[in-house]
């Protein structure tokens, strides 16, 4: 580790500044474990939507509900925010604090436009009888599609505190692994979202 | 919300009582009181004893329930405990002895010593490592807190739907148990994501996985469980919060919930916990029948397989808890063979120990006896197990005191014993001490008698039908005797365990001076000094083989080979946040549970406060110079 230290300080930035240090190594590493038991959760929540989508009691449907064109611009934006962090990750691999956390500000600001289309949605929704409470399918619904977007609304604040910390002390070997684990769980929430784009919207169209 | 400012000004009142007075020096006094440097401690060894401290007044705890429930089966139409109560009395006993006994004593012996197994200085996050055991511990009192205030949870460990909603449920009770449970199991999936990337990072120089300590390699596969398991009981508790708190309708029939839903994802949670409780104590056993008969492990190879293979399979037999919600011959017949598969490699290991203790220089300490005493009681609990994996079979057992026997069989003999080895086995390099091998003794007798006297005649209790879970039997039913023997069981049980805390108490106070390694040990701990110094090594060791500290003491000069010359070594710093967050979670479930959405906010609104200022912190540690290294003996 001191020989790191050395390298980061006599030498510039390592090539990948975010393995640079044991650390670094430890948090990727957690974090990819974590991510395995994010997929788990998700997984079981999957089920239950599964289980339950048809226990409509009488309220909407599916088919009735949604709409896709909406549905579709959202993933859209989710899916250009997911290349809009590997463009900052290559920033920080070329050492341009600049460029990763301009892309990264693109990032959450794409996040949070996919936010606002959901609330959008949630409302409209509300208007035509489909609440948490309306059936169990209303309840798995918006326990799964709320599960995801709490995740998304949280890497929004988590990578804006992130931004706000390399502006104050550009990359570093502390702060590198930081954004690098944060890209990753942005990736994460992505994937989620294909799943629920597939699970939910798309299969829900045709049954 | 009024009642919480209430609380927070009077704690630090008392704050102030104890120590004199409010004046500058107010918070300078606070952070040198002893109580602070526990508080803020990020030492694995610290937070392992944390650990064990918890987990062994949840033990006291659970324990009263269950004599209590014992007293009140003891003569047919008794009337000590009766109704409502003995349901809360069954249901907190469950849930105390396995989330809050079970796991945590087993999670402090593995912080304790698997870092300083592997050759390590810490653990890979020992803040997040502070952070689990904190949430344990408010878990934990929030869970046990319902008993105070508005009534514990009455609808079973397992709380099942209907049951557990509030058409049947009124009353807070399974709204402490939702909420206590998701904050403790947090804490949890954190040591298991901890300890995975440990074992993976941190091993010392020559530390292959085919080189690591037997508990090592089980605390390794428990924890990847951990990580597998607990979200979807993080997912089900959710469903079963939302259902109680905000009316939604994932388990209620009328608004086209699925009852079966509830049962598929705690069971799926549910069976690899067992083998989370268990798997760490047979890594115990393994260190310590290894010890004491002076011989290698027998056949380390196939009991890595095996312990890798039950874990496997932990995840491929939930359905074995509900052959009788009638989900079809298939079904049933695929989980009852999965269910059967699981005794082969739990065969091989029990060969193992047998084949590691023939031929051996067998040392019957106190550790060595509950160890052999295991294999005893574990594999009567084996055999059951595999009777009651039979379908057929399985619809008579069902629901009767044959599977109380069951799993009491399984558990404490796997946890309780395996937990009870490891501290007579590791207390040493702990304190620096040897409890006593004479209520040591006396300790394993009373509680080994006792417990086979409790749990034996409930076999025939429940195969003479008497359903578990009722809280009295009739008399002239041919039920009386073994009831009465039964409870007689758990009054030994108490008694040994009485013996234990006077001999805590005694070792405590003057115990006898252990020295570095008195058991004559074979892996890296019993090298250093005891206690073990807070930087562990004070060089990284170099290892050579399995048992490394064996190999150097036998075949080498006596002394752990080093790795690395002496210098400055790297220390995390103490932190304070890990506290403060989980009393924030703490907090908000308190609100949660009385409905009080502004008091619940108010603690998430903590929690993530405090994560905000985490990130923002430079941490950059402190280091010991070699200098400061006393009694360098490694």
């Amino acid at each position: 580790m001191k020989v790191e230290d050395q390298q980061a300080t006599v030498a510039g930035l390592p090539a990948e500044p975010e393995k640079a240090t044991l650390e670094g190594k430890n948090k990727i590493l957690g974090f990819w474990f974590f991510m395995a038991a994010e997929t788990t959760l998700f997984a079981t929540m999957f089920g239950m939507y599964l289980a339950l989508r048809g226990s409509t009691m009488g309220g909407p449907t599916p088919q009735e509900l949604f709409q896709l064109p909406l549905v579709a611009t959202s993933t859209l934006v989710l899916l250009t925010s997911s290349l809009t962090s590997v463009l900052g990750i290559m920033g920080m691999h070329e050492n341009d604090a600049n460029k990763m956390l301009k892309w990264f500000a693109i990032t959450i600001l794409l996040g949070a436009i996919f936010l606002g289309l959901e609330v959008y949605e949630f409302i409209e929704y509300a208007h035509e009888g489909h609440t948490i409470t309306s059936s169990a399918f209303g309840s798995s619904f918006y326990l799964l599609l709320g599960t995801h977007g709490s995740h998304v609304l949280f890497g929004v604040l988590w990578i804006l505190g992130l931004i706000i910390q390399g502006r104050q002390q550009g990359i570093t070997v502390h702060n590198a692994p930081k954004f690098y684990v944060a890209s990753l769980y942005w990736h994460f929430i992505d994937l989620v979202w294909i799943f629920i784009f597939t699970v939910v919207y798309l299969m829900g169209m045709i049954h | 919300m009024a009642t919480l400012i209430i609380l927070i000004v009077f704690i630090m009142f008392l704050g102030a009582i104890f120590t004199g007075g409010y004046n500058k020096k107010y918070l300078q006094r606070m952070q040198d009181n002893w109580l602070w440097e526990w508080i803020t401690t990020v030492d694995h060894k610290r937070i392992g004893i944390l650990y064990m401290l918890g987990g062994g007044f949840f033990f006291a705890v659970g324990g009263l329930e269950a004599l209590l429930m014992r007293l009140q089966l003891m003569f047919p139409d008794n009337q000590l405990v009766v109704g409502d109560i003995y349901n809360q009395l069954l249901s907190m006993h469950g849930t105390t002895m396995i989330f809050l006994v079970s796991m945590p004593v087993l999670l402090g012996l593995m912080n304790f010593a698997v870092p300083l197994q592997i050759g390590a200085r810490d653990v890979a996050f020992p803040f997040v490592n502070s952070l689990g055991v904190w949430l344990f511990l408010f878990g934990g009192l929030l869970v046990n807190l319902s008993w105070l205030f508005g009534g514990a949870p009455d609808a079973g460990w397992t709380s099942y739907a209907t049951l557990s909603l509030n058409e049947f449920s009124p009353g807070p009770g399974v709204n402490y148990y939702v909420l206590g449970l998701q904050i403790a199991g947090l804490g949890t999936l954190m040591s298991g994501i901890n300890f995975l990337v440990t074992i993976i990072n941190m091993r010392a120089p020559g530390m292959t996985y085919l080189r690591m300590p037997l508990f090592t390699w089980t605390t390794f596969v428990t924890s990847a469980l951990i990580l597998f398991a607990f979200p979807p009981l993080t997912a089900g508790l959710f469903m079963l919060m939302f259902d109680r708190l905000f009316d939604t309708h994932f388990f209620t029939l009328a608004g086209g919930g699925n009852l079966t839903l509830w049962q598929h994802i705690f069971w799926i949670f549910g069976h690899p916990e067992v083998y989370i409780i268990v798997l760490p104590a047979f890594g115990i056993f393994s260190e310590v029948i290894s010890t004491f008969s002076k011989k290698r492990l027998f056949g380390y190879n196939s009991m890595v397989f095996a312990t890798v293979l039950i874990g496997f399979l932990a995840f491929m037999v939930w359905v074995h808890h509900m052959f009788t919600v009638g989900l079809g011959p298939i079904a049933n017949t695929v989980f009852a063979i999965a269910t059967m598969a699981i005794a082969v490699p739990t065969g091989i290991k029990v060969f193992n120990w047998l084949f590691t203790m023939w031929g051996g220089r067998i040392r019957f300490t106190t550790a060595m006896l509950f160890a052999s005493g295991f294999i005893v009681v574990f594999v009567m609990g084996g055999v059951t197990g595999v009777q009651l994996a039979v379908v057929p079979a399985d619809l008579q057992f069902h629901d009767t005191y044959f599977v109380v026997a069951h799993f009491h069989y399984v558990m404490i003999g796997g946890t309780i014993l395996g937990f009870f080895a490891g501290l007579y086995y590791w207390w040493p390099k702990m304190f620096g001490t040897l409890l006593n091998e004479k209520l040591g003794k006396a300790h394993f007798w009373l509680f080994f008698l006792g417990q086979h006297l409790t749990f034996f005649p409930q076999h025939f209790l429940g195969l003479m039908g008497m359903p578990r879970r009722v809280y009295t039997y009739m008399s002239g039913r041919n039920l009386e005797l073994l009831n009465l023997l039964s409870t007689i069981g758990a009054l030994l049980m108490t008694a040994g365990i009485l013996v234990f805390l006077y001999n805590l108490v005694q070792t405590l106070r003057m115990g006898k001076e252990a020295g570095p390694d008195p058991w004559n040990g074979r892996t890296l701990e019993w090298a250093l000094p005891s206690p073990a110094p807070h930087y562990n090594f004070a060089q990284t060791p170099r290892v050579r083989g399995l048992d490394p500290w064996w190999l150097d003491k036998y075949e080498g000069d006596g002394k752990l080979q080093a790795a690395e010359p002496l210098g400055p070594i790297h220390m995390p710093s103490p932190a304070y946040l890990p506290f403060v967050m989980s009393l924030g979670f703490f907090v908000s479930g308190f609100g949660f549970v009385f409905h009080s959405w502004r008091v619940g906010a108010l603690g998430l609104l903590v929690v993530f406060a405090c994560m905000y200022i985490r990130s923002f912190e430079e941490d950059p540690g402190y280091h010991i110079e070699p200098e400061e290294l006393k009694g360098v003996e490694s």
